[in-house]
């Protein structure tokens, strides 16, 4: 049942493939986002973290105050890159 | 690039309250808030508040957002940026900005971060049917849109969200199955639990959700019993035929653009995840950049709204402006909030922000 059970929707990760790839020696949340892509849709990891952390915190038996989320970058949602080149061929004034 | 002062980043009681504090120093402040309408989740707690009359007890929520939002929208000290999304804070100190598709750069002397939590959810089977909510969006939808969001719901959770939606939404005719929680004990106000006690509604402690049921949507819940050490034991499922089921497990603190500022961050279960270290006035380890509510640790709005004034002292304080009596304002807001944090719940919140305190200078580090 734990591929029925969704811990990532944006890219519809299941528990069990959170699972399997700590069993293939994925143990931090980054290098989970980086081979799954957890944490990289339009949520930008706010359901999902809490979920891989758990389940890395299970598997490895560090707590949870041991393990990092993964790195934030900006921007925190998703925007159109028209509206950043608008920004940047606005002159001076939108430096 | 638009220059401010004060720059506050969300509209909800903490933001709102800051924005107040920071503009009667004479502070000038710019408010973004991701709404087309401020207020954040004050805008749908149709309950009123405990807490002592500094922090609007015994009104509404609704209504304690129009008081908050009237002092702020005719102050000639704040301008509101509504429907404006703050994208990133850069370790220049220049912040990104998305206000309905446009994209802006504002380069503020200070900031104040109250951008507040979001619901921590659960992975059981088919938790992705349409019909599972979290608890918080079904208020939402009941309160700010007047949709009922089905006939029949079991309730994940027996905290104060869990109990107060649950009965909201008998409120709105929807017949409350149980309420489920996996911990012995109610985690909630007895006085809600009572009172949804009272209209029948049992209350499964110590029970968990086992699975979901459906193909196209939600048509129903299976929760089986916890043994003491939160083993589910074979044999105690109890099936729930429902069209909804709202997850209520606790908030986390929306603080992505804390840890992009480089803020020094700490894991303390008992505010939620990982806050700020902040000192007493709650500036946050990069000089310049203070927090307010519950990205600072999950508590209720009452605490949210004296955060929010103290942290618009601060920073008000920290750009030069001052008022005659600011430390006894300082002094009143910190009693307050040692007043909101007392008793057996609160204790649980003064350990946890214990951890994060430090006092000394030397440990504040960078500059925004």
């Amino acid at each position: 049942m734990d591929d029925k059970s969704i811990v990532c929707r944006c890219s519809d990760l299941s528990v069990k493939d959170i699972r399997d790839l700590i069993a293939q020696g994925y143990t931090t949340f980054d290098e989970i986002k980086r081979i799954s892509r957890v944490g990289m849709g339009p949520c930008q990891g706010r359901t999902c973290t809490q979920l891989v952390l758990r389940e890395l915190s299970i598997a490895t038996g560090r707590p949870l105050a041991e393990l990092m989320p993964g790195t934030y970058r900006p921007p925190v949602k998703a925007i159109k890159l028209k509206a950043i080149c608008e920004c940047a061929q606005g002159g001076e004034a939108h430096d | 690039m638009k220059p401010a002062e004060v720059l506050i980043i969300g509209g909800g009681p903490a933001g709102l309250c800051a924005a107040i504090s920071a503009a009667e120093l004479g502070c000038k402040v710019l408010l973004a808030d991701r709404n087309k309408k401020l207020g954040g989740q004050l805008v749908k707690q149709t309950h009123m508040f405990f807490g002592s009359e500094k922090q609007y007890a015994s009104v509404r929520g609704i209504d304690i957002a129009g008081i908050l939002l009237s002092k702020v929208e005719n102050n000639e000290n704040v301008e509101i940026l509504s429907d404006t999304t703050i994208l990133g804070i850069y370790e220049d100190g220049v912040v990104t900005a998305d206000q309905s598709g446009n994209y802006f750069k504002i380069r503020p002397d200070a900031i104040i971060v109250a951008t507040g939590a979001s619901e921590k959810t659960l992975a059981f089977p088919y938790n992705d049917l349409p019909g599972v909510y979290g608890a918080g969006a079904v208020q939402t939808l009941m309160n700010e849109y007047g949709v009922k969001p089905g006939n029949r719901v079991v309730m994940l959770g027996a905290g104060n969200i869990g109990l107060i939606v649950s009965y909201q939404l008998m409120q709105a005719g929807v017949e409350v199955a149980a309420i489920v929680d996996a911990s012995p004990k109610i985690g909630g106000y007895l006085v809600h639990a009572s009172k949804i006690r009272r209209m029948g509604v049992p209350i499964y402690t110590g029970h968990t959700v086992k699975e979901a049921h459906g193909t196209e949507t939600l048509k129903g819940v299976t929760i089986w019993q916890l043994d003491d050490k939160w083993n589910p034991i074979e044999g105690t499922e109890k099936r729930f035929d429902v069209d909804v089921m709202c997850i209520s497990v606790g908030l986390t603190p929306l603080s992505e653009l804390l840890w992009q500022a480089g803020c020094e961050m700490k894991y303390v279960n008992e505010l939620g995840g990982f806050v700020p270290v902040r000192n007493e006035d709650l500036e946050t380890s990069v000089k310049g950049i203070f927090v307010a509510g519950d990205v600072s640790g999950v508590e209720e709005a009452s605490s949210a709204m004296v955060e929010g004034f103290l942290a618009g002292l601060s920073a008000a304080n920290y750009l030069g402006y001052t008022i005659y009596n600011i430390n006894e304002k300082k002094n009143d807001l910190h009693q307050q909030l040692n007043a909101l944090r007392s008793g057996p719940v609160g204790e649980k919140i003064r350990k946890g922000i214990s951890e994060l305190i430090f006092s000394s200078e030397a440990a504040v580090s960078k500059e925004i």
